[in-house]
């Protein structure tokens, strides 16, 4: 799986970064900072962190074009 | 049916965050016909912005930024395979291995390179790079874990910014070269540039603005750097942060309204031709577009961001399968973030386009603060030093062409509210080339020409 955020939207409150530390974290006070490809035992941290993000600025999904290698 | 708006064959050209997001909105709006992305790199979609932060940083491998999918995309992949040419009466777009592929619709998506280093015996210098695919990256990652002695960054917009904060936060030696007067001045005006010198000799940046390298010395290896001033320096790394260039050459013989400033499109995404009259079957998005902007007073706008390619791929898409008065307009306001030095820098509307600017909240003393622009008393930018949370409600002023300067906020007393000129430079001064361009209403090419390099 891998992630994007939209930081045009996020506003740095750090949910995400409390529901799956190993893929989103803070850098400085507001800056975000994320692994883009996750590992599978991260899905699931990551999926609720993407519903709890209060601007939903976080896309979860296949990687894109995988088919395609 | 041929010709029917959701069905035939639609074809992309640039298979990156814009091909991909107009790809996936294609399919969400029920477009069943046949679908082609080209893209000349080898690897799927991928995110850049990741690349000047967590990949030099060394938190993530330059090949691991590829961009989730929204959606599935029944789609046939043609990549590692560049464009090298269109035909507009044969509907033919042609490949540099030789093939072709036929299109009823056609979307060109394929924004910017890095713009090189102008003299080429000093750019093929081992340890000089530059910085906009995930290779670039890989390669420049490698060379920063290797520990060099110094590194210089020729350009201080945001990227070469960008670049010089991952380096002093690993510890490296790093000089920046620009010819204007402070970094991001060219798009954030004069104050929050006095703020962005600071900021950088704060953290141990050699910052030299006012100058330009003249020499890259070497042989074979880079080993260092001359100045206008007449001064030189030892450096083992030298990244070439200069802008980006538009990749619109392979659309030489189009026939379309396309130069170094972009292909021309309307506010629908639909591409003109060289007299400028608008296509029907040909639409731009994304960093190589250049767009009519209604809050900008119609001039036209080249946007190198990340919001931009996502939302006008998808109203590009939208038009290509709808037709006639159930089109959109792409007047989605212009935003844009950065990190670096430890700060979240994030901007609406267009610095550039300002007379005045104000410090609407917080101050510059503590590097926290939102900035206000306003052009002939109306607001048209806001930008935000670690305080996003306020950008929303100055994107309704921009929206709304709210009186500059604004009230006070509520929040916390500002510094100070008296508006000081923008002292937004003429982009010649600068190293490196704006992210964001207002280039005139002149749809047409004459004043765009592609002009062989020098
Ligand atoms: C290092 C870096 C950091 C960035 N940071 C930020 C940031 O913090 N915030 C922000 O808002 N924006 C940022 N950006 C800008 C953002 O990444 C771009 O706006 C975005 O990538 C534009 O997407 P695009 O699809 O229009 O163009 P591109 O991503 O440039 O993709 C165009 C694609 O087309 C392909 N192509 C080109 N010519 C041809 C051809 N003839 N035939 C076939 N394929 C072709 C290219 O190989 C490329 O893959 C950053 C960019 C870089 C490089
Ligand atoms: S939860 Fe959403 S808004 Fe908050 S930091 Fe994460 S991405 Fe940003």
């Amino acid at each position: 799986m891998n992630v994007v955020v939209d930081l045009n939207r996020c506003q740095g409150y750090a949910q995400c970064a409390f529901l799956a530390p190993q893929v989103f974290t803070m850098h400085g006070e507001e800056s975000l900072l994320y692994t883009p490809v996750i590992a599978e035992d991260q899905d699931e941290r990551v999926r609720r962190a993407a519903a709890a993000c209060p601007v939903q600025a976080i896309v979860v999904g296949k990687e894109a074009g995988s088919g395609a290698r | 049916m041929r010709g029917e708006p959701r069905d035939g064959r639609i074809v992309i050209v640039g298979a990156s965050l814009a091909g991909l997001r107009a790809a996936e909105k294609l399919r969400a709006e029920g477009f069943a016909g046949s679908l082609t992305l080209v893209g000349e790199e080898p690897q799927p979609p991928y995110d850049r912005p990741p690349l000047s932060k967590q990949v030099l940083l060394g938190k993530v491998p330059a090949e691991n930024t590829g961009l989730p999918q929204r959606r599935e995309v029944d789609a046939e992949w043609r990549l590692g395979v560049r464009a090298t040419g269109l035909d507009p009466f044969g509907k033919r777009v042609l490949l540099a291995d030789g093939e072709e592929v036929s299109f009823d619709r056609l979307l060109i998506a394929t924004g910017t390179r890095a713009r090189p280093w102008p003299n080429p015996a000093e750019a093929a210098l081992d340890g000089v790079f530059t910085l906009r695919t995930s290779d670039d990256a890989g390669r420049l990652a490698e060379r920063l874990d290797a520990g060099p002695r110094r590194v210089l960054v020729i350009g201080a917009g945001f990227t070469g910014s960008e670049i010089a904060s991952a380096c002093r936060e690993r510890g490296l030696e790093v000089t920046v070269a620009e010819r204007g007067p402070a970094p991001l001045v060219g798009a954030l005006g004069g104050t929050l540039g006095t703020l962005a010198t600071r900021l950088q000799r704060a953290h141990g940046v050699d910052l030299r603005c006012g100058v330009t390298v003249t020499a890259l010395e070497g042989n074979g290896r880079l080993t260092g750097a001359q100045f206008s001033d007449g001064t030189r320096i030892d450096a083992d790394v030298a990244v070439v942060a200069l802008g980006a260039v538009r990749n619109t050459e392979w659309l030489a013989e189009s026939g379309l309204a396309a130069g170094p400033r972009g292909v021309t499109c309307d506010a629908g995404c639909r591409a003109f031709d060289m007299y400028g009259i608008v296509t029907d079957d040909i639409f731009a998005a994304g960093d190589v577009a250049r767009f009519p902007h209604p809050l900008f007073e119609y001039q036209l706008l080249s946007l190198e961001h990340w919001g931009n390619a996502v939302a006008q791929a998808e109203v590009a898409a939208h038009n290509m399968v709808n037709p006639g008065p159930r089109r959109r307009p792409h007047l989605t306001v212009p935003a844009f973030w950065s990190s670096q030095f430890g700060l979240n820098i994030k901007s609406v509307g267009v610095p550039t386009f300002s007379d005045q600017v104000v410090i609407a909240q917080g101050s510059l003393k503590d590097a926290r603060l939102v900035a206000v622009y306003g052009y002939r008393g109306r607001v048209t930018a806001a930008v935000s030093v670690n305080q996003a949370k306020w950008l929303e409600y100055y994107q309704r002023l921009i929206e709304t062409a709210a009186p500059f300067p604004p009230a006070p906020g509520a929040a916390d007393r500002p510094e100070s509210l008296v508006p000081v000129p923008s002292d937004v430079p003429d982009p010649k001064m600068l190293s490196h080339g704006p992210t964001v361009a207002l280039t005139g209403h002149l749809p047409d090419r004459r004043l765009t020409v592609v002009q062989p390099a020098r």
